[in-house]
């Protein structure tokens, strides 16, 4: 994580589109008479989510107006959040978990392919495709390595798949977000492992630890 | 009433406090960087920590109060340790984790000398630092031409941005970002524009924020300090005048609670280089049109020359707004003596006179009232700009939700929440005739307040709108026995002196506004000006002028003769500020050239017009003074005006006009000769006109 600034080239203005806008109103609405500041993240996050991924200057200031807010306290709210970004980002923003799992299982080599394929971390590609940035733990320690693009997670990456997934991306092409190598969700990896008695995988190898307790499958 | 044991001293403390005001009260100092008793708590640089027994770890004693400690086992009250070694690990593992980013620049640093870094390392910290990586560094920020920032140096304690949000109303500064990347900064490196700004110097622990226009100028230990008073405003805010051989360096606060507290605004602060330019520092006198230098002799047989004997009507004198109310005294006996009855301490021609009681100009209920009342209507007046301290002392109570304002003037940003109401004296009637729901809010109040500035009392109408605002004030109960809320704020530190001596106009003598007339028609032989400046100078046509003052303003480019007087830091003066509270200058520097002390020189003038004042001592002077203004003697102190009567207030059955209230001060940053003359002023004032180049101070 670095100095966060707004970024240097900026549009010249930012208005919510009419149903953003109503839809501020009722964030602000949750919140007690005079406590409407509370509703600042919320507002922020829509205005990113409708400017193409990324908090430009002008909608700071405009939130701050919707909410009655000194633009500065809003500013400070929108830097201390790294989940805002302060500059453009590709169409689809790759957020690659470096913390120690995902790391132990080869969050490195999806750096690399982060390196070749997009560029450097906080750099669009000059289609505006791709841009990356290494981020901490995304909770999905089970399926390490991850990573997280725009609202989706991929998982069980290898340099291989990582690198057909961004490919595919950019060629516009369909994807499936989640684990990347036929894994359901974090069941464990090639099958079941316990409460094995009785059902249909009773045959593999592991089900001997089963016999230790036969009572628990309910026949 | 929790009992505390604090080092084995036992104490009895009031309720609500917390533990490191309760050290104080034993004498325990405690270091700190973020708590600061006017500011709310934020316990973020963790220097207060203090060992409470029975807790597992040490405690920051700012954020805990001491109705939170639980007593021991059998009773006994908690017990607080600042000594301990517990402590003083503690202290010295913060010292150690603050200096990690703080560099070690002391010697080029302008708060070398005065740091509470510096003192507190020296007296908690330990000799040596264990951190070999490198420091961070940030980049400064340009937040204005008032206040130089090396945000390197920034410790984040927040002091500056809690005084921004809370004290000065203005939400200019924050920090951004977070962890270590965190910063101090307006919003895009905005320049700050409140007009309390520069006291974030003073709050800075560090020296990340200093004095931008004193940068390099002087170290602390070689500065002279003087203590004395500001003349900026009416308010009269306890100054210390920091100076070295002939040049005032700066100026700082002092505290006193019933005053500034310890504030100051940025005009008052940052004035200090108006005192060293334009200044007169020798006599003048016009001859064929054009002023020469001239010798003290010389201008005294000029001004001797157009005095004729016998014909004292034909003179006139006007006190200017920063005058002391010793040479006002000396003025107004010489004029007297002459023969003249044409004298005026009022040159905004504010309807404002004693002959009414004390009480019909004072602040009667005192600045630090405002801490109580609950409702205050404003008159034409604007506190921000006429006493931005006093607007400071009325939002900390606006923030407690206690109070409600209304405002008749001009619409201004008042920094609180204000119930506009309008802006002429209609407006007033409508709540006498309880119209306007404030008239309510009023009569409710408990202890109300109303606020009748200078703009509602300078104009044509002056005393009928006096008179309306103290029928409003019978009517709502403003006055009873115990409180006195009717009060008059004035934007001149010369007035109440002025009223107070009696510098009017006597039997049938001429007001500013008839000085200003008959000057036009030419029936006067002479003007005499004791720093006036605020006066349209073209009207006194060819009429002989004498200015005496200290500047190059507006009086004296008109003058004839031009006697060098002494400014506020150059003498020891008696002010009298807003609500009656006389308080004296000292002499800082003495004043350059030629010029002498005010009372001086009209004691010359009057031995050579034939005259001779009966004082040749300012002690003499003061006695003088003093046995027919007894109240002036007693150096701050208020004497209240035990006579004021609302209902003779009220009586005046003068017509009342239909205009707006203007506004007193219509420019801050350039009220007097003094800030007119000062460079920085002129920025700060370019910058809020919306000149806003300057504003970035990216133009030098």
């Amino acid at each position: 994580m670095s100095v966060r600034r707004v970024d240097p080239v900026q549009p010249e203005s930012f208005k919510f589109t009419a149903a953003n806008a109503k839809w501020a109103k009722d964030q602000i609405k949750k919140y007690p008479k005079g406590k409407q500041a509370s509703a600042v993240i919320p507002l922020l996050w829509r205005a990113q989510e409708q400017h193409d991924g990324w908090l430009p200057e002008p909608a700071i200031r405009a939130v701050a107006e919707i909410l009655d807010m000194a633009v500065i306290r809003v500013l400070e709210v929108a830097t201390f959040y790294t989940m805002f970004n302060l500059s453009p980002v590709g169409k689809y923003f790759v957020q690659l978990c470096g913390t120690t799992p995902c790391w132990l299982r080869g969050a490195d080599d999806l750096k690399e392919v982060c390196r070749q394929v997009i560029g450097e971390q906080n750099q669009v590609t000059e289609d505006g495709m791709l841009s990356w940035l290494e981020v901490e733990c995304l909770g999905s320690c089970t399926n390490a390595p991850m990573v997280q693009i725009n609202k989706d997670y991929y998982e069980d990456l290898t340099a291989q798949s990582f690198e057909k997934l961004l490919n595919d991306l950019r060629q516009g092409k369909e994807v499936k977000p989640g684990p990347q190598n036929g894994r359901q969700f974090s069941c464990p990896e090639g099958g079941p492992t316990t409460l094995l008695n009785g059902s249909t995988s009773s045959k593999s190898k592991r089900s001997t630890s089963s016999k230790a307790t036969p009572k628990r499958g309910g026949k | 009433m929790p009992k505390l044991i604090i080092d084995g001293t036992e104490i009895e403390v009031a309720d609500g406090i917390t533990l490191i005001q309760a050290c104080e009260q034993v004498g325990v100092e405690i270091p700190r960087f973020c708590y600061h008793e006017r500011l709310s708590i934020a316990g973020n640089c963790r220097m207060c920590l203090v060992e409470v027994a029975g807790m597992p770890k040490p405690i920051a004693s700012c954020a805990l109060g001491v109705n939170d400690l639980r007593p021991g086992p059998n009773g006994e009250p908690p017990e607080i340790h600042t000594k301990s070694e517990t402590v003083k690990k503690a202290r010295e593992g913060v010292m150690e984790f603050l200096l990690i980013n703080h560099p070690l620049d002391c010697p080029i640093c302008d708060q070398g000398g005065e740091c509470d870094l510096q003192d507190q390392a020296m007296a908690f910290g330990v000799d040596g630092s264990r951190f070999k990586e490198n420091k961070r560094a940030v980049e400064d920020k340009n937040i204005g031409p008032l206040i130089k920032t090396i945000m390197t140096r920034c410790i984040h304690c927040t002091r500056c941005v809690r005084f921004m949000t809370e004290v000065a109303g203005v939400s200019e500064l924050g920090m951004t970002g977070r962890g270590e990347d965190v910063e101090i900064t307006t919003y895009l490196e905005q320049g700050m524009t409140s007009e309390l700004s520069g006291n974030v110097i003073d709050l800075c622990p560090v020296g990340a924020l200093t004095s931008k226009p004193y940068a390099f100028s002087a170290r602390p230990w070689e500065l002279r300090k003087t203590e004395s008073i500001d003349v900026m405003d009416a308010i009269g805010a306890n100054i210390r005048i920091d100076s070295r051989g002939r040049e005032i360096m700066r100026f700082l606060p002092r505290n006193h609670d019933d005053v500034n507290e310890e504030w100051i605004s940025d005009k008052t602060r940052f004035v200090w280089d108006g005192l060293r330019t334009q200044r007169l520092d020798q006599p003048y006198i016009r001859v064929r049109g054009k002023l020469r230098p001239a010798t003290w002799d010389e201008a005294f047989a000029a001004i001797a020359k157009n005095i004729k004997r016998g014909k004292g009507k034909k003179l006139a004198a006007i006190a200017g707004d920063l005058a002391g109310a010793e040479e006002m005294f000396a003025l107004k006996d010489l004029m007297a003596s002459l023969g003249s009855p044409n004298i005026d301490c009022r040159q905004d021609k504010a309807a404002m006179s004693p002959a009414k009681g004390r009480g019909s100009y004072l602040f009667n209920s005192g600045i630090s009232a405002l801490d109580e009342t609950d409702a205050i209507l404003l008159i034409g007046c604007d506190p921000r700009t006429e006493a931005a301290t006093l607007n400071a002392r009325i939002r900390r109570r606006w923030r407690t939700g206690q109070l409600k304002v209304g405002l008749v003037g001009q619409e201004t940003d008042l920094t609180y929440d204000h119930d506009y109401i309008g802006a002429s004296p209609e407006s007033l009637k409508s709540l006498i005739q309880g119209k306007h729901g404030f008239a309510k809010v009023l009569k409710a109040a408990k202890q109300p307040m109303i606020i009748v500035g200078s703009g509602a009392l300078s104009r044509g109408d002056g005393s009928a709108v006096m008179a309306l605002a103290a029928k409003l004030a019978a009517l709502t109960g403003v006055v009873n026995a115990t409180w006195n809320g009717f009060n008059v704020l004035h934007h001149a530190a010369s007035r109440v002196a002025g009223l107070d001596l009696g510098f009017l106009p006597a039997k049938n003598g001429l007001n500013t506004a008839g000085i200003l007339k008959a000057a036009k028609a030419g029936k006067l032989d002479m003007v005499f000006l004791l720093g006036a400046d605020e006066l349209d100078m073209a009207r006194l046509e060819d009429t002989f002028i004498v200015y005496q003052g200290t500047h190059g303003d507006a009086g004296a480019h008109r003058a004839d003769v031009i006697l060098p007087g002494s400014a506020y830091t150059e003498k020891s003066a008696i002010y009298v500020n807003t609500e009656g509270r006389p308080q004296m200058t000292e002499r800082a520097v003495f004043p350059p050239g030629e010029a002498r002390e005010d009372w001086a020189i009209i004691r010359a003038l009057s031995a050579r017009l034939g005259k001779p004042l009966e004082y040749d001592s300012l002690e003499q002077l003061r006695s003088a003074m003093f046995a027919k203004h007894s109240h002036l003697a007693i150096i701050d102190a208020i004497t209240a005006d035990d006579t004021f009567d609302l209902k003779k207030l009220g009586s005046g059955t003068a017509r009342i006009g239909t205009q707006s209230f203007g506004r007193a001060v219509p420019d801050f940053y350039l009220s007097n000769h003094v800030a007119r003359a000062s460079a920085t002023m002129c920025e700060l004032s370019a910058m809020k006109s919306g000149d806003t180049s300057k504003a970035t101070g990216t133009d030098g």
